[in-house]
């Protein structure tokens, strides 16, 4: 199937629209004054490398049956994917105001039958890889071309349900999953390895008999390279595990995790925009084209109540 | 959004032997939780608490920092909560167990079928974040049916207290029973109106208002609702009893029965689906020993959404306002 809107190639574009999603990111969070900052933060170029040049998808026609499937287990991070979406063209972007409020579309964790695009419902956690090993193995069985992208978060890999899919996936050779894990190194209650440690997470899935792979998932260009050769991997499933810098982009909210669930207020949420501003015009990009279309939006946030 | 407010104390048939006031401020059941865990652990050195990644939204924080050596942090693993939770008391801790009700117990009923309730373990589980009153969060997070599932396991009590004051006496009341115990509150604060010397005993409900056209049996934060819902029909010239049904299971039989006969009408009200929770357990009782029609106010087979939660309430019918409207209907037929 054809991508039905404009893929970004340039790692300069793509890099530019990441940061247009977070600004969509703080919009919306300060609009719906609840919701999650510091994980949509640093997955931002993730999702923008998989929406905007990786993935097989159409906005237009989000049930094609060719498609490739993205399940975002950590669902809590929904902020970034609907900040994603509106922008590949699945809704209009002025819907990203609704967020988490009554009869919106944009539930606080994305519901499946709310809105078209979005594969599953998540939120409670560690349940998203097994899903993709679900539809992975049909797949796979059926011999069809579609690859299944995940993301889990690394909190998420407390769970034992997680880790029951990393056996599975395993065992029935599931080399067209492609799992990325949002290694951030924070969870609510503190660093994650205080709460419950992870390291070594690579020589884990290693051990697990799975492929992996080890990037900087704040790095566009490792992301776009890795992501594309993900493609031909062979024989076992793939974890990329990407290193992310929680709330990135936002210096007050960056490596901190007491942002993992709290969204900004007006004056942080104007804080954030100008550091997100500030860093495109150092990488003297178009992004003043691109932000001509968020005005509206920056003015609402300006009118609106502290 | 702002709801109407009533002089509560002017009630008529308030139950003085219930000890109500109504000048408090507003408080987080949750945090009745916290404090009562804190003067719980000072004095019982086996009191255990441990949390799956959500200290301080369950409140305890306050626990943790005092009691650092009977504080158990098991990241994002409510199955293992229960289990360890089970293991604990099988060496005689008293394991309070706590996470958002949609994961614990949501997450792990057989789990604590099996490890607590069959093996008959001091555990007291509990969920925070329950009800469509969560709010913002949606669905996936706000726990609706574990009423029911915790109320069907044998050697289980469920408690569902109704403010701060109660909440605090229920958490020392679910210490001291030996065995299984669910408790569950909300996330919002919510108006007190029962005072230290309100009687709060597991197995008992309480006559707040003696009433006799409709009986409204609430339990939870919605309590307060049915207070509300008692005012407005005062003006409308219809007497409500109200009972505060804190322990679900078991069951304050006796005085369930008086109300049936009392009253004419029976409505049940929680923040819970209509199927097997308060409104089931009531129904089930009053069908076999004095078969009685009775409506039950909760969430009609359906999941909630994302929403402000005062929003929430009034849009899936849980003010006072709607819960006034039915038992007119009701008393008018
Ligand atoms: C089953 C389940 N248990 C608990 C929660 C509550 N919760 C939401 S996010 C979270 C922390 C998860 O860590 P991570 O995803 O790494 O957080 P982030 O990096 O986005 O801050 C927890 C415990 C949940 N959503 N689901
Ligand atoms: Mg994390």
């Amino acid at each position: 199937m054809s991508n039905k809107f404009k893929r970004l190639t340039s790692i300069r574009d793509l890099k530019l629209m990441a940061d247009v999603i977070r600004e969509d990111i703080i919009i919306s969070l300060r609009e719906a004054k609840s919701g999650h900052s510091a994980g949509p933060l640093g997955m931002a170029d993730i999702l923008t490398a998989l929406y905007f040049n990786i993935l097989k998808h159409n906005p237009k026609k989000p049930n094609d049956k060719n498609r490739d499937r993205f399940i975002l287990s950590n669902g809590h991070t929904c902020p970034v994917l609907y900040a994603t979406m509106a922008n590949a063209g699945y809704f209009k972007k002025s819907e990203l105001l609704t967020l988490r409020k009554l009869g919106s579309r944009l539930q606080g964790h994305p519901h499946r039958a709310a809105l078209p695009g979005i594969e599953t419902t998540s939120g409670p956690l560690g349940c998203g890889l097994s899903q993709a090993a679900g539809m992975a193995l049909v797949f796979k069985r059926e011999k069809t071309k579609q690859k299944v992208f995940s993301i889990v978060s690394d909190g998420e890999q407390n769970e034992g349900n997680h880790w029951e899919a990393v056996l599975f996936a395993a065992k029935e050779k599931l080399s067209n999953i492609i799992a990325i894990t949002d290694r951030n190194y924070i969870q609510i209650d503190g660093n994650t390895e205080d709460v419950m440690p992870l390291d070594s997470l690579k020589k884990k899935y290693l051990a697990f008999n799975w492929n992996v792979i080890e990037i900087n998932g704040n790095n566009m260009q490792q992301l776009i390279s890795t992501l594309k050769k993900a493609r031909n991997n062979k024989d076992k499933p793939l974890m990329i595990i990407a290193k992310t810098l929680p709330g990135k982009g936002v210096s007050f909210m960056e490596g901190d995790y007491r942002w993992h669930g709290k969204p900004p207020n007006k004056d942080e949420a104007q804080a954030a925009l100008n550091d997100l501003h500030k860093k495109e015009c150092l990488e003297r990009g178009d992004w003043y084209h691109l932000h001509q279309k968020l005005k509206p939006i920056h003015k609402k946030i300006k009118r609106s109540k502290k | 959004m702002t709801t109407k407010q009533y002089d509560l104390s002017k009630l008529k048939g308030l139950n003085k032997s219930m000890y109500l006031n109504f000048n408090q401020e507003n408080k987080a059941n949750r945090s009745g939780y916290g404090d009562a865990l804190v003067t719980l652990g000072k004095r019982n050195k086996n009191v255990w608490v441990c949390c799956a990644d959500l200290t301080d939204s369950t409140k305890v924080d306050k626990f943790a920092k005092t009691f650092p050596n009977r504080f158990v942090e098991m990241g994002v693993a409510e199955q293992n909560l229960v289990t360890v939770g089970a293991g604990l008391a099988a060496v005689g801790k008293i394991p309070f167990v706590s996470s958002y009700a949609a994961f614990c117990p949501g997450r792990c009923w057989e789990q604590i079928r099996t490890t607590i309730c069959y093996n008959n373990q001091n555990v007291k589980v509990i969920g925070a974040h329950a009800g469509v009153s969560v709010g913002p969060d949606g669905a996936t997070h706000q726990a609706l049916e574990e009423i029911a599932t915790m109320r069907s396991l044998p050697n289980m009590i469920v408690i569902v207290p109704s403010d701060y004051t109660q909440t605090k006496k229920a958490t020392a009341a679910i210490a001291k029973f030996k065995g299984p115990a669910y408790m569950r509150f909300g996330r919002t604060s919510t108006p007190q109106f029962t005072t230290k010397q309100t009687p709060f005993q597991i197995g008992k409900a309480n006559i707040l208002k003696q009433g006799k056209d409709v009986a409204l049996i609430a339990t939870g934060a919605l309590t307060y609702e049915a207070l509300r819902a008692a005012a407005i029909l005062q003006e409308q010239g219809i007497n409500a009893m109200v009972i505060d049904n804190p322990s679900i299971k078991p069951l304050d039989k006796k005085t369930i029965l008086k109300a049936a006969k009392k009253c004419r009408h029976i409505i049940t009200i929680e923040e819970a689906q209509v199927t097997g929770g308060l409104g089931g357990a009531i129904t089930e009782f009053l069908s076999e020993t004095h078969p009685t029609k009775v409506t039950r106010i909760g969430m009609p087979d359906c999941y909630g959404e994302s929403g402000d939660p005062q929003e929430l309430l009034k849009h899936f019918g849980f003010t006072g306002e709607s819960i006034a409207r039915k038992a007119r209907k009701l008393c008018k037929k």
